[in-house]
């Protein structure tokens, strides 16, 4: 299977965007092409268990081009278990975003071009094993954003438009220091080659150096505390699908270059930090789901909801047992889905009402069933109920915490445990007094609203049906993974 | 062992139900979902019988030892080698008498509802989430693996919170099953912590290998187990009793009881179903599930004796005072639990000590019968009535005989009153009491005593006291609620006599209980005296059980309003959960972890305002700085860095 | 024969007074009239050095005939800016040519 195709075909398609005019016909060519990344996702990952079961190198399908000769930097690709469901992820999350938004009225060509520049940086980033195209990619994958937020957004967009670009900025700035020392400290002339720098074992005095650089700077992307202060209103200020994209794919980028480029290629260093990595991680999951109890505003709650929830990916990484890290990997795409899936909820409560202030609408289940049941099963993914995604993944990192076998590891997954309750409270609090209780929007008992569209439910079916196989089949996505 | 492939299907049936109804129900069997949920659980049901049939009779019973039998294992998700999830269906003597309550109960909700719910708007989501509840309550019985149970009892928690919100448009209703979902959550919490500790002790997931490793006294696991300690309690001990915990919440266990009685928001048929007779009985079951490691372990199992009889007695006291029927039922319920609670707490492992293990079990059975009858019986008085309040109610006995009958038949068997259900397994009960202590029978006693005397106020005050004269015109129900009544009140009053000890004992060998006459005569004189002074308040008006009332004080009032725990988790959760926990947390995001962002890029944008002044656009002070840098340069390099 | 450090006095001399100049005089065609005086002086420098350290080769000499060739294009370049200052502020004070920091 060629990768490369995974960059070439969003890439023809948001040029052949240029092309067209009018919403339908911008939104036909978007939908190829989303279908078309779908479909190469689901092949991509037929054809990794086929070739898995005969090749044990632990990158497939790898692609080698050189790109600038003189700084060594190549244009490199290749792909694991857990790239692919990243991959497939993405691929998820993008079809929806562009169900989602079949109604974008304004600027919808250059909506829908931003939206698969978005994507062409997903993929790019999770393929890549040379760190300078890694992170080329990364970037193509943020800016779009600024522009996303800034032109569709709502609330104080340029704030947090530029807000969440400054972090993300800082962030990356960061995440160059540390790739360049580790460029100038491999044997030879200096490479961004991931598999090369992981076999080179730079000593561990420059790994600890490093390491922070690498990894709070992917873990401003991740939500890391006290970095996390770009997700409330990023979040809340994007598009539906620039918020599903953000929680959705973005912050994944930020866990998998943790995963990939931090603990990957400085064990010695992530051994060093593992303490601090897991009381952040831990004050960030249970900080986040305090936070999450007071807002009131629909998209805040989901945004402090994901700081919370991105704590556990943390956490993973950070305790470093092979079942905390795969349990990491999996809440990274159960997560993703939840959140895309979340966002696309709230977004068409707030097409109808015209609010996310919780305080203003209850009762919804009456005259919107599609939605609201899809509101409270989105809730019940969230506070980690059996048979859907949230629960297998926050269960394997609790199993793999306590497995270390310490005090410390103890009180953090204790801690990190009694976030459920608390998420508990808060998304039941949101469901009873937004979905149930008597119908009441903005003071008026007496409204009327169409319940979802076609488009607006398979965009929800389809991420549902992702919760679902995660949920219900984990040793499929396990088998993929590990 | 094979023969029992079948089991599986007693788990996919209520599932079919369950999504058949759920995705499709409201458009294509809004009227048809009752039939098709009833036959699926009649399908149900047959099979769970017939399980229990062939594993009684058949052939379970191998060597004088009823044997464990996997039916169905399937790896699910593995964490690390040896501890993984494994999906299975394991029989053993309670599971498959928990198969059987279960579905049986389940079968008469079913069909009860479908007069009770007639014209709902949800009819057939009311159905769906039966049949969920249903599917998680098999699941989590036949479990093998530890945490399989958790999962399926996660589920049963879920099922429970959609039932009671059922009526999502009465607020009380959601409150109540807010409460509900988060008060178990907390007590899960307990219950995940301590799977997580018996996991890593036990280096196992799987009942059977968990029990194995940490009962052989001299094993390695035990001895870490044992060893390792954390504030002078051993690691055993705290996770046996977090466990316990867990179970203690679904089992609404004093204090992690102020859910169930909230609770009764819920149509009443799910009362009967869930807060009655099967999930609130979770924690006793998982109790006895793990019982081989509580036996060992004697600091655990007298906290669970401790709870236990605290909240018979507790619960009972309160059941006196209140006037919502359902309520009365609900702190009974407590009651009763708290029996079989205590029964495990008493019992040993062997022989005849291990009787208040059988005793519990056969409470367990029996009352699910009779509770669920009660609950039936106030759901049709309700149902007509269209009220919950005693006072509303009284002398409706003309009105509704068969409901009527059914409920005196399913109050005797509660006050344990011969030759009714609850009389066999509460003279059990008392008898694994009496023979471990003598204050511990006591108090089980005086309890018995309370429960014969505030079922009967229950019953007197319903169907007798005086003359109906509300404005509905009370009958009875059609001949879908009918059924069940009568169905239930026979095995109210005939399932007392199986003899029990042969299918149910600790160490799964058939125990011959013996029935001692004489022992029998004081908890029966209790019981009768308790009827007898309820007769006296009760039986017609008048100013009895105000005096009585008032010579209790302070302590009635204090029962009436449930001991005020409501309002002390009402205080913990909203003065202090919130107002020092969830605000500051908000409050420091916003203004200290966002300030200080904000005050970085405040602090640019002050900085570049202040130099700002360097860039005049004057050429001769741009030459100064100019020359002024090469001076400074010159000096730097010539003379201080040589 | 001189000693190279009267010619560098000279050299140093030339160039504090052009810099003193530059930086004090209003008048552009001044301020550009000291800036060659700098120039000059550096040319002084480069033709003294040439000649006290390497006699034999003429690198200091070409570097100097460049900065005159350079010095002669950049005094047209800033005559005509000043022509095109005085056109349009009616003045060449170098005070009213503020504008570039807006």
């Amino acid at each position: 299977m060629n990768l490369s195709l995974l960059i070439i075909i969003p890439t023809i398609f948001s040029l052949l965007l240029l092309f067209v005019n009018g919403l339908k016909q911008v939104r036909t060519v978007s939908l190829i092409a989303a279908l078309l990344q779908f479909a190469m996702s689901i092949y991509l990952i037929v054809k990794y268990f086929a070739e898995r079961a005969v090749n044990k190198a632990p990158f497939l399908f790898e692609q080698h081009y050189e790109w600038f000769k003189t700084p060594n930097i190549n244009y490199h690709v290749g792909v694991d278990g857990v790239s692919v469901a990243m991959i497939a992820l993405t691929a998820f999350v993008i079809l929806a975003g562009v169900l989602v938004s079949w109604k974008m009225e304004k600027l919808n060509k250059e909506f829908f071009f931003l939206l698969l520049f978005l994507s062409i940086g997903a993929y790019g980033f999770f393929i890549s094993l040379d760190l300078f195209t890694m992170f080329f990619f990364l970037e193509v994958a943020v800016i779009p954003k600024f522009i996303l937020i800034g032109i569709w957004g709502s609330g104080r967009k340029e704030y947090s438009a530029m807000k969440l670009i400054l972090m993300l900025m800082a962030g990356s700035a960061l995440i160059f220091v540390g790739l360049a020392g580790l460029y100038f400290n491999t044997s030879g002339n200096g490479s961004f080659d991931m598999l090369k720098i992981a076999s080179d074992n730079i000593s561990p005095e420059l790994q600890r150096l490093f390491f922070p650089f690498v990894f709070i700077g992917f873990g401003i992307f991740t939500a890391l505390f006290p970095f996390h202060t770009w997700v409330p209103d990023g979040h809340s200020s994007a598009p539906t699908a620039a918020s599903m994209f953000l929680a959705g794919i973005s912050m994944k980028l930020g866990g998998y270059g943790c995963l990939r480029a931090a603990t990957y290629m400085m064990p010695e260093g992530a051994a060093f930090y593992s303490d601090a990595i897991i009381i952040l991680a831990c004050i960030g999951i249970l900080y986040g789901a305090f936070a999450t109890m007071m807002q009131t505003d629909l998209k805040y709650i989901n945004a402090y909801s994901s700081v919370s929830h991105n704590g556990f990916v943390l956490l993973g990484i950070g305790l470093l047992t092979k079942t905390a890290i795969t349990g990491a990997v999996l809440q990274m795409i159960s997560h993703g889905l939840m959140t895309a899936l979340f966002f696309a909820v709230i977004g068409m409560i707030y097409d109808r009402t015209h609010t996310r202030e919780v305080a203003k609408m209850s009762g919804l289940l009456k005259i919107t069933p599609f939605i609201s049941s899809a509101f409270v099963i989105v809730g019940l993914v969230s506070l980690g109920l059996p048979g859907f995604s949230g629960f297998v993944a926050e269960m394997t990192v609790f199993m793999g915490g306590w497995q270390k076998g310490n005090m410390f590891y103890y009180v953090a997954t204790i801690a990190a445990c009694a976030s459920i309750v608390v998420t508990a409270v808060y998304i039941l609090r949101v469901i009873g007094s937004v979905i149930m209780g008597p119908l009441k929007v903005n003071g008026n008992e007496q409204v009327v609203y169409a319940d979802a569209t076609w488009y607006e439910k398979s965009s929800i079916v389809l991420l549902m049906a992702g919760i679902l196989v995660v949920g219900i089949l984990p040793f499929a996505v396990l088998r993929l993974i590990s | 062992m094979g023969g029992y492939e079948h089991t599986l299907w007693t788990l996919f049936l209520p599932v079919i139900s369950f999504v058949l109804l759920g995705l499709f129900g409201r458009k294509y069997f809004s009227k048809s979902a009752g039939l098709i949920g009833v036959f699926l659980l009649l399908l149900t049901t047959a099979l769970s019988l017939y399980t229990a049939y062939q594993y009684f009779f058949v052939n379970g019973l191998v060597d004088g030892i009823y044997q464990k039998i996997d039916a169905f294992k399937f790896t699910w998700l593995t964490f690390s080698p040896g501890v993984s999830i494994d999906m299975g269906i394991m029989l053993d003597p309670i599971s498959v008498m928990m198969l059987v309550v279960v579905s049986s109960v389940s079968l008469m909700v079913h069909i009860f509802s479908l007069g009770y719910m007639k014209g709902e708007e949800r009819f057939a989501t009311y159905y769906s989430f039966l049949g969920l509840f249903t599917f998680a309550m098999l699941g989590l019985v036949v479990s093998s693996n530890l945490f399989q149970m958790y999962m399926f009892w996660e589920l049963v928690g879920i099922s429970s919170y959609l039932l009671i919100g059922f009526h999502f448009q009465r607020p009380s209703a959601v409150a109540a099953s807010k409460k509900a979902f988060i008060v178990t959550r907390f007590a899960d919490l307990g219950f995940l912590i301590g799977i997580l500790m018996l996991a890593f002790y036990g280096g196992s997931l799987d009942f059977n290998t968990i029990i194995q490793h940490l009962s052989a006294q001299q094993s390695s696991a035990y001895l870490a187990a044992t060893t390792a300690s954390f504030l002078g309690v051993t690691a055993l001990t705290w996770g046996l009793t977090l466990v316990f915990m867990g179970g203690a919440g679904k089992s609404a266990m004093f204090p992690l009881h102020v859910w169930l009685p909230d609770a009764m928001e819920g149509p009443t048929p799910v009362s009967a179903l869930i807060h009655a007779a099967t999930m609130v009985v979770a924690g006793v079951y998982l109790v006895a599930r793990l019982f081989p490691l509580y036996a060992l372990n004697g600091a655990s199992l007298e906290i669970v004796l401790n709870v236990g009889l605290f909240t018979a007695l507790f619960a009972a006291i309160i059941a006196c005072t209140q006037t919502d029927i359902k309520r009365v039922l609900a702190y009974s319920t407590m009651s009763q639990i708290g029996f079989m609670m205590f029964a495990l707490g008493v019992s040993g492992t062997q022989g005849e000590q291990g009787l208040g293990y059988t005793a519990s079990m056969f409470h367990l059975f029996t009352h699910a019968f009779f509770k669920s009858l009660l609950f039936l019986g106030a759901g049709a008085v309700i149902h007509f009535v269209h009220s919950n309040e005693m006072k509303d109610m009284g002398g409706l006995r003309k009105w509704m005989p068969l409901t009527h009958l059914a409920f005196l038949i399913a109050c005797l068997a509660i006050a344990g009153i011969p030759p009714f259900a609850g009389f066999f397994s509460k003279e059990e009960i008392l008898l694994a009491t009496y023979n471990k202590s003598i204050w511990v029978y006591a108090i089980a006693l005086i309890t018995s005593g309370l429960t014969a005397f505030y079922m009967f106020r229950l019953y007197f005050s319903i169907f007798w006291r005086k003359e109906y004269n509300g404005h509905s015109h009370p009958h009875e129900g059609t001949m879908s609620m009918k059924i069940p009544l009568i169905i239930l009140a026979v095995c109210s009053a005939l399932v007392g006599l199986i003899p029990f000890g042969k299918f149910v004992s600790v160490g799964n060998q058939p125990l011959e209980t013996h029935f001692h006459l004489m022992f029998s005569i004081l908890p029966i004189i209790i019981g009768v005296a308790g009827i007898l002074i309820a007769l006296l308040m009760y039986k017609k008006e008048n100013d009895r059980p105000q005096n009585m009332a008032q010579a209790f004080g302070n302590f009635y009032r204090a029962a009436k309003n449930r001991f005020y725990m409501d309002e002390l988790y009402l205080f913990v959760t909203k003065n202090i959960i919130f107002k020092w926990v969830g605000r500051p947390s908000a409050w420091f995001d916003r203004k200290v972890v966002d300030g200080s962002m904000d005050e970085i890029a405040n602090l640019t944008l002050e900085t570049s305002k202040a130099i700002k002044g360097l860039q005049s656009g004057k050429v001769q002070r741009y030459a100064m700085y100019f020359f002024g840098g090469i001076a400074f340069l010159i000096i730097l390099f010539v003379y201080i860095l040589k | 024969m001189i000693p190279v450090s009267h010619i560098l006095i000279l050299s140093a001399t030339l160039f504090f007074i052009g810099m003193y100049g530059f930086v004090t005089r209003k008048n552009l065609i001044t301020m550009l009239m000291s800036l060659e005086l700098m120039l000059n002086s550096v040319n002084i420098n480069f033709v003294a050095f040439n000649k006290y350290l390497y006699p034999g080769k003429l690198d200091g000499i070409f570097f100097t005939i460049f900065i005159i060739a350079v010095a002669a294009a950049e005094a047209a370049v800033a005559i005509s800016i000043i022509i095109n200052l005085y056109r349009t502020h009616k003045t060449i004070d170098v005070g009213a040519a503020t504008e570039l920091k807006h």
